[in-house]
């Protein structure tokens, strides 16, 4: 699968730098540095790399929640200038509200973002079952009205990532979404994921640590190194889909992990180096 | 009928507080007897509950004056409480601006003010009422601001990047989310009113249980002034109960580990 670059990025990173304050940026310790990347319109990708290299940064600029020091962003055609309502977000907790019952959480995000806002009384009813058909599909149905502590952990996962599509972003960030779940139910989260993007096809940017799920899921994965925090491997997917579970079985799969693998150890090495 | 071994266990759990009563009033009746201990010095209930039947009248009129000004009082202290726990909660600046003078305050023994609300209110209801008010908004305000404060930053993100504004944020998660806080408080906070309302009747009123526990005290009725103390425990006791129902029942998603047994 080549990038096709010959239409214009739905994201689209020019040398972004970020500080976190002035104090930073006058000592030049950049969080992230020289970021430049182009997602095409409804591509998955996935940033994988050590703790702290930041990969929540990068999320916070794409979703415009942070400004970048340097450099400029724009997504789906626009400078990103402030919070992008056009994104679903969704974190390893699933920070659902337990006072509110599974649909009620999911319907959350029309109570906020425009145009839902201002018709969310009246159409309700609608919404209401928008949010169920949504539920449905990441096989929660018949537990819309049970509350978020009533859902097993994997089930609160899937329930926040309904929450985080429920407005119909145009594109969804995870920030290791699958992080606090046992094996078996993150493979199974895979597939609902990949189900997912698979019907509606919006941006992904997908943030792990696990590698097996950056190639699974992604049809590039990004490595990001600590420290600077800078993109040092661009790695397309060449799988092809749809993906079956199978596919992790297979040498190419097991192939591209293990490169990837190699990338993120020589980088553990240096740093390692560096640190003595 | 036969129950098992848990429905027994939680018959027992629900009595605990009237067995243990019980026992209590037993042994205080056995000590005061045995010891021959006099009715001037440490009454027996037997001799409190005497008083409590023979004044009864002249004991609900001033009981009756202690609850309404306690209930003043703590009225005042939820909306004063709520409001500044909803400026401090919200807010770093007020927080960080407010916080100090308010524990400072906090620290100072109300009943030290009474002298000075009597100079300005005079005798009665006004001391009372502003006693009442001044122990007990502290707990509400500190519950309210906590539960508002403690917002995780994901789910911050999450609503942020929908456009949501602060208030959006306060009113969908911050105020639903201190209502277990709140409630809790109310609870601490009734018992102190109380206290406010009868220290304060005390020294700066001519009603309510305070006044008849001095009066008692100084004509050396003290199996009266014990009477006096048992009925402000019960009412106490009454709101406390009162609360503690309401929050059971409007945060119930906060209490869920009791209640899925």
């Amino acid at each position: 699968m080549a990038a096709s670059d010959n239409t214009t990025p739905f994201i689209d990173f020019r040398d972004v730098w970020l500080a976190y304050n002035d104090e930073l940026l006058a000592k030049q310790q950049f969080a992230v540095e020289a970021i430049d990347l182009k997602v095409r319109q409804g591509e998955f990708i996935a940033i994988v790399g050590p703790s702290g290299c930041g990969k929540s940064t990068f999320m916070k600029l794409a979703t415009g929640l942070k400004r970048p020091s340097r450099g400029q962003i724009v997504i789906d055609g626009a400078p990103v200038t402030g919070p992008l309502k056009i994104s679903g977000m969704a974190f390893q907790a699933s920070s659902l509200l337990p006072w509110r019952t599974t649909l009620d959480n999911v319907l959350l995000p029309l109570e906020i973002v425009e145009p839902y806002r201002s018709q969310f009384r009246s159409k309700k009813a609608q919404y209401a079952e928008r949010a169920r058909a949504l539920l449905r599909q990441v096989g929660l149905d018949g537990y819309a009205d049970k509350y978020p502590w009533q859902l097993s952990g994997g089930m609160q996962q899937r329930a926040s990532i309904c929450r985080a599509l429920i407005h119909e972003p145009k594109m969804l960030l995870l920030d290791e979404p699958f992080g606090a779940l046992d094996a078996f139910t993150r493979e199974e989260l895979w597939c609902t994921l990949r189900d997912l993007w698979q019907a509606q096809r919006f941006n992904v940017i997908l943030v792990t640590h696990d590698l097996r799920e950056s190639v699974f899921l992604a049809d590039t994965v990004y490595v990001m190194s600590k420290s600077p925090g800078r993109f040092v491997v661009r790695r397309e997917i060449d799988l092809p889909r749809p993906r079956d579970l199978e596919v992790t079985y297979t040498p190419e799969f097991t192939d591209i992990v293990h490169e990837l693998r190699g990338h993120i150890g020589a980088m553990r090495k240096t740093g390692a180096e560096m640190a003595q | 009928m036969s129950m098992t071994a848990a429905q027994r266990r939680r018959m027992l759990e629900r009595a605990s507080p009237f067995i243990l009563m019980a026992i209590i009033v037993v042994l205080w009746e056995l000590i005061c007897r045995g010891f021959q201990v006099s009715e001037f010095v440490f009454p027996a209930p037997s001799a409190i509950w005497a008083k409590l039947v023979e004044f009864h009248a002249e004991i609900a009129k001033h009981a009756w004056r202690t609850f309404w000004v306690t209930m003043v009082g703590f009225g005042i202290a939820i909306v004063v409480g709520v409001l500044l726990g909803f400026i401090i909660g919200s807010s770093r600046l007020a927080y960080t601006a407010i916080y100090p003078l308010m524990t400072a305050f906090n620290a100072l023994p109300k009943a030290a003010f009474i002298p000075i609300l009597v100079v300005w209110f005079g005798i009665g209801v006004g001391p009372a009422v502003l006693t009442a008010f001044l122990i007990s908004f502290f707990p509400i305000t500190v519950n309210i601001a906590t539960g508002l404060a403690t917002l995780e930053p994901e789910l911050e993100d999450v609503l942020r990047v929908l456009g949501a504004k602060r208030w959006d944020v306060l009113t969908k998660v911050g105020l639903p989310r201190s209502m277990p806080y709140f409630w809790g408080s109310l609870k601490v906070a009734i018992t102190l009113a109380f206290v406010g309302t009868t220290v304060s009747e005390m020294t700066a009123s001519n009603e309510g249980i305070g006044y008849l526990l001095i009066s008692a005290g100084s004509s050396m009725q003290m199996a009266l002034a014990f009477a006096g103390l048992l009925v402000v425990g019960v009412m106490a006791m009454a709101m406390y109960e009162l609360f503690s129902f309401v929050e059971k029942h409007t945060t119930a998603w906060a209490h869920r580990g009791s209640q899925a047994a």
